[in-house]
């Protein structure tokens, strides 16, 4: 790290609450073996819509927040909490000046259950029956308002929102807000939990979602001929960033370095990738320029991939052509053919797991790839997969994109750590 | 309704709202400083007791209702 000449930022603690487990441990090891979050939805308010699947979270947060807090809290809310909590438990409950102690958690949509429960109460009741909490529910920024109180945390606490990309986002803002001396820790993540008749109503009249109701385990299938839209998907990832100065003092394990990010902005379409793709490859370059790498040590890439017709070959092309000649060393996964898409946690629970594909050098499958789009040149691994070196000078790295309505590309960029020779 | 009545169901309500046990919830105490009950709990505390005695609470007096004894007389005056 010494021919950089600013902090180096490091991921100390992994949280994670998604379809998948309840946990880090219980989601990468399901991850692994190439288990299917995906669930039939049994609710009555599925059957006057054409998607009846999404992947909820495996487990319920409100007993690990508590009951009265609970009654608070957006369930999107809860689940950043969870994850949260388990990331600082993981970094080791370290003690900070609460002055240089940030957040950065954020939501794509934020307490959306909160407020159609409110709208229906203020039609069915009156005004003065909704919540008193109604207001700190349904604001996005609430889970980094929560979080900052759980820990103390008054270096700040913020919220991006781009959509689908707003988890990665936040994540980057969370490595800049260290970088740029605001804070030694910072609580980083994104959560959603958005499993409604409304939003799936509003992402199937776009004919965004898979509506292979019949086998909802076979519905997310990322970079496969048969793919037909996303599938809904519950949870929250947190990662814990810190200066690599303060982590070495004191003597925290460190999973990887939390490179550099990049970004752009499509300016395209509100809802439709630029078909060249050429935002999309502007973000990935801009993340290895940030991250001081080059794309011969990229090892693997966790795709953004939400098993959309239009979306998953526009990735495919950005990542080759980013990349050059080097792309055809790198293995690429989508989880979400296992978690569906958690849209504002997405970027966040695929941070969790690309760190964890760097820590473990292996890469997780992308289940149901049977018959690869032809469009599509780049490695996808349709089975788990060791990594190896590429032999190129420097750390192995590992990429997570991430990309979101409105024309916003994020790619972060995460690499091995190597501690310097004494 | 005794204010042995009114006091087991305002307990009743903390309990559920602000996960205070009933047990705690005695006459002197103050719902701020002794059962960390914010505003915001306090205006759910109002409805839930408005459904369950009958009474109204309207917000210039509930500002005044500081103790849990004050809620008691308030319920027991105007019931």
């Amino acid at each position: 790290m010494s021919t950089k000449d600013q902090v180096s930022v490091v991921v100390t603690g992994l949280g994670a609450t998604t379809p998948l487990g309840g946990d880090v441990a219980s989601t990468w090891s399901a991850m692994l073996a190439g288990t299917s979050g995906v669930r039939r939805i049994t609710e009555d308010w599925a059957d006057s819509l054409p998607v009846k699947i999404a992947a909820p979270a495996a487990e319920d947060p409100m007993p690990t927040v508590g009951r009265v807090q609970a009654r608070r809290m957006d369930r999107c809310e809860q689940l950043a909490l969870v994850a949260a909590r388990e990331a600082w438990a993981d970094a080791g409950s370290p003690t900070v000046d609460p002055w240089r102690l940030g957040v950065a958690v954020t939501s794509g949509i934020g307490g959306i259950g909160s407020t159609l429960t409110a709208y229906d109460t203020l039609r069915e009741k009156g005004w003065d029956r909704i919540s008193p909490y109604t207001v700190p529910m349904l604001m996005p920024n609430g889970a980094a308002g929560w979080i900052s109180i759980e820990f103390g945390a008054r270096a700040g606490a913020h919220a991006l929102v781009s959509a689908c990309a707003s988890g990665a986002e936040t994540i980057g803002y969370g490595i800049d807000m260290i970088r740029s001396g605001r804070a030694d820790v910072v609580v980083a993540g994104g959560a959603e939990a958005a499993i409604m008749a409304l939003n799936i109503a509003a992402f199937a009249v776009m004919r965004a979602m898979s509506t292979r109701n019949d086998e909802p385990e076979r519905a997310s299938r990322p970079f496969d001929k048969a793919r037909d839209g996303f599938v809904l998907g519950e949870g929250a990832g947190v990662l814990i960033l810190e200066s690599l100065e303060h982590a070495q003092g004191r003597g925290a394990r460190i999973y990887a370095v939390a490179a550099g990010a990049g970004y752009s902005a499509d300016a395209y379409h509100i809802s439709h990738g630029s078909p060249d793709g050429a935002g999309v490859a502007f973000a990935i370059s801009a993340a290895l320029r940030d991250a001081q790498i080059s794309p011969a040590q990229v090892a693997h890439v966790n795709a953004h991939a939400t098993s959309t017709p239009e979306g998953d070959p526009l990735e495919a092309r950005a990542l080759q052509s980013a990349l050059g000649d080097a792309a055809a060393g790198v293995v690429v996964s989508a989880t979400k053919s296992m978690t569906g898409h958690l849209l504002g946690g997405a970027g966040a629970i695929e941070s969790v797991a690309a760190v964890l594909a760097l820590r473990d050098r292996t890469a997780p499958p992308t289940i149901n790839l049977e018959d690869l789009d032809d469009e599509v040149t780049i490695d996808v691994a349709a089975k788990a997969r060791p990594l190896a070196p590429r032999g190129a000078t420097g750390p192995m790295a590992v990429l997570n994109n991430a990309f979101g309505f409105g024309g916003h590309n994020v790619t972060l960029a995460f690499t091995e750590y190597v501690p310097e020779e004494a | 309704m005794t204010d042995q009545e009114i006091l087991a169901g305002l307990a009743e309500i903390i309990d559920e709202i602000a996960g205070v046990p009933a047990d705690e919830v005695t006459p002197d105490k103050n719902f701020v400083d002794d059962l960390d009950i914010d505003s915001l709990s306090m205006v759910e505390i109002a409805v839930a007791a408005q459904d369950k005695f009958g009474v109204e609470i309207p917000d210039e007096q509930l500002k005044d209702l500081k103790t849990v004894q004050d809620v008691v007389n308030f319920v027991s005056k105007n019931s």
